[in-house]
């Protein structure tokens, strides 16, 4: 049971400003070039759960190890070249360019007064050819798209070159398209043996890539497993606190909500 | 790689231009001014003219160069304070500084002292006290972001500052302290020597030095607190270190000039026009144009009129009339 990349054990956490846990002992593991979904209503704990995997914040009781040593023994540096993340959304106050804002993903490895170099600017036209935007290089952010921005956060966090690359609702802004158009790229990551996890409250979108789900509601774990397992109507509905119902069409999982409006 | 070579050289000459170009008007101005006559002293009268070399030497000199301090400091100090604050709208002085150091002056020239001197470390010393005061109560605010509440404090300590600069203002004798804080306040150049270029000197070397070091960072810390953080960012250290940088640069100059306002705002705004958004290219650009500014505003303040004009004067008259262009013509390169 060694083998875990990231191993959460009964993690409780308490923002400063209220008294309920936002997140009440929750557990689970995550094996090394797996993808795992965080699925779960609105408010059920997961972008806080995120933080707290990247480091921003520090359970109040329960540990969190990385390759089996804690969070909290990594220097900041140290941790910023294993784990990124992509927000659910980044407000940029300035006109960047997309390659001058994916560049900034080399920062975990360049020192405070460095300026990233010719290395950096390949790893980053890697990058953004591999996402497949070498048309928007040279845009400008506020003049993206919702669907391209989203990619060129990815594309940032990519250039970081993680282990473990943590998403926060990656296609909740998405059409349809670009929400499979994400999910590609994300599966394709995880054959080069990098170690995902994304919220989202997307069932669907969940069972389309993930091998793992954490099924969460009101901070706490409600079922976790293999998708196999724990993607059921069952568990679904007592997750989202609504009837739903998983139906397979042409070999993909569809949920299909069944509650009714009225009261 | 040829192109890349290309690049290399553009980018060399590009910096080069941005040396030269401020010390090129800085040569050119120490020969324009009202001796011995309007616009322009011809060379001679520095190896004729035993009043005129002194002038030059005492007088004009150390004055070109604290003008372009101040341009530089305030225009490098907005740009950074911009990306900061995540907000292109701010400028240098909002943290209580410049009504800070406003207070400080008219405190000195009241009950202290008008010498040169103890109302500049007055000055500066309010500004500070402006600052930290902002600091302490963005701390005790209950709402909101660390951003927001340090503008909320700042708009407040910045109001307070100059609810008692108008009490100063009211007491002071209408014939004589109440013209030199007026004075002070329009912000100027006119009495500077080479003891106050020594004064702020040693603080706006070693601040900028400190900015421009750092400034390919600035970029991380313009992202989300969670974003930054996850580039292996320490956002509060970092954003302390540079705003404080920032704020030690901007009291100096401050309290050696007066208000001088409109630099901080307008400069960083043409340098990520020119340069683009990337505050490793802008920082620079906003140095060199910084610098250029003040000298030329206050040639504007030297020679335009029989008496001085003050330096705020010049410096609000241009920023605002390039602010306006620069909102109406095309697009801008800024958003919001």
């Amino acid at each position: 049971m060694t083998s875990a990349i990231l191993q959460v054990n009964a993690i409780t956490f308490t923002y400063n400003t209220t008294n309920q846990a936002a997140l009440n002992k929750v557990t689970f593991e995550i094996c090394p070039g797996s993808v795992t979904a965080i699925l779960g209503p609105n408010g059920a704990g997961k972008t806080t759960l995120l933080h707290l995997l990247l480091g921003l914040h520090s359970p109040t009781s329960g540990s969190i190890l990385l390759n089996e040593k804690p969070l909290k023994q990594y220097t900041r540096h140290e941790l910023s070249q294993r784990i990124g993340l992509v927000p659910q959304t980044e407000y940029v106050p300035f006109a960047y360019n997309v390659l001058e804002y994916v560049i900034l993903g080399r920062a975990p490895y360049l020192g405070p007064l460095d300026m990233p170099g010719d290395e950096e600017l390949r790893i980053a036209h890697d990058a953004i050819r591999e996402v497949g935007i070498s048309h928007l290089e040279s845009r400008v952010i506020p003049e993206l798209s919702g669907g391209e921005l989203q990619l060129v956060l990815l594309v940032r966090a990519l250039c970081q070159q993680p282990a473990v690359l943590l998403l926060d609702e990656p296609t909740s802004h998405l059409d349809l398209a670009n929400r499979n158009h994400t999910l590609r790229i994300l599966d394709r990551l995880r054959r080069n043996s990098t170690t995902i996890i994304f919220s989202t409250h997307d069932p669907e979108a969940a069972a389309l890539i993930a091998d793992h789900l954490v099924l969460m509601r009101a901070g706490e774990v409600l079922d976790s497993g293999d998708l196999d397992q724990v993607f059921t109507s069952k568990i679904l509905s007592r997750v989202y606190g609504t009837t739903v119902e998983v139906v397979p069409i042409n070999g993909l999982r569809v949920v299909k909500s069944m509650g009714r409006l009225e009261a | 790689m040829h192109n890349k070579q290309l690049v290399k050289q553009r980018k060399v000459f590009f910096a080069l231009l941005l040396i030269l170009l401020p010390l090129l008007v800085l040569g050119i101005s120490v020969f324009i001014g009202r001796y011995p006559k309007p616009l322009f002293m011809p060379i001679s009268v520095l190896f004729n003219d035993e009043l005129g070399r002194n002038l030059v030497l005492n007088l004009r000199i150390p004055r070109l160069i604290t003008s372009a301090l101040l341009g530089m400091s305030l225009a490098t100090a907005g740009g950074v304070m911009q990306m900061l604050f995540r907000n292109p709208l701010v400028e240098p002085g909002f943290l209580g500084v410049t009504q800070g150091a406003g207070f400080g002056a008219a405190l000195s020239i009241l009950f202290l002292s008008t010498s040169p001197l103890v109302v500049e470390l007055s000055a500066t010393a309010f500004a500070v006290i402006g600052l930290l005061f902002s600091y302490f109560i963005a701390r005790r605010v209950r709402f909101g972001g660390w951003v927001l509440r340090l503008v909320l404090s700042g708009i407040a300590v910045s109001a307070l500052f100059s609810a008692g600069l108008g009490i100063l203002k009211y007491m002071a004798d209408p014939t004589s302290q109440l013209p030199e804080i007026v004075f002070w306040l329009l912000g100027g150049l006119w009495s500077v020597t080479w003891n106050d270029l020594l004064y702020i000197l040693p603080v706006v070397v070693i601040g900028l030095v400190i900015i421009f070091l750092m400034r390919w960072r600035l970029n991380l810390l313009s992202l989300s607190d969670e974003t930054a953080f996850s580039l292996g960012v320490s956002v509060g250290r970092e954003r302390a270190l540079l705003l404080a940088a920032s704020v030690a640069v901007t009291a100096v100059v401050v309290s050696v000039a007066g208000i001088v306002g409109w630099i901080g705002l307008i400069i960083p705004h043409i340098a990520r026009r020119i340069a683009g958004a990337n505050a490793a290219s802008f920082i620079p650009v906003s140095m060199s144009l910084g610098a250029v500014f003040g000298i030329v505003s206050d040639d504007l303040a030297r020679t335009l009129m029989m008496g001085e004009i003050p330096l705020g004067i010049i410096t609000s008259l241009i920023g605002a009339a390039v602010f306006i262009i620069m909102m109406t013509s095309r697009r801008m390169r800024i958003s919001r």
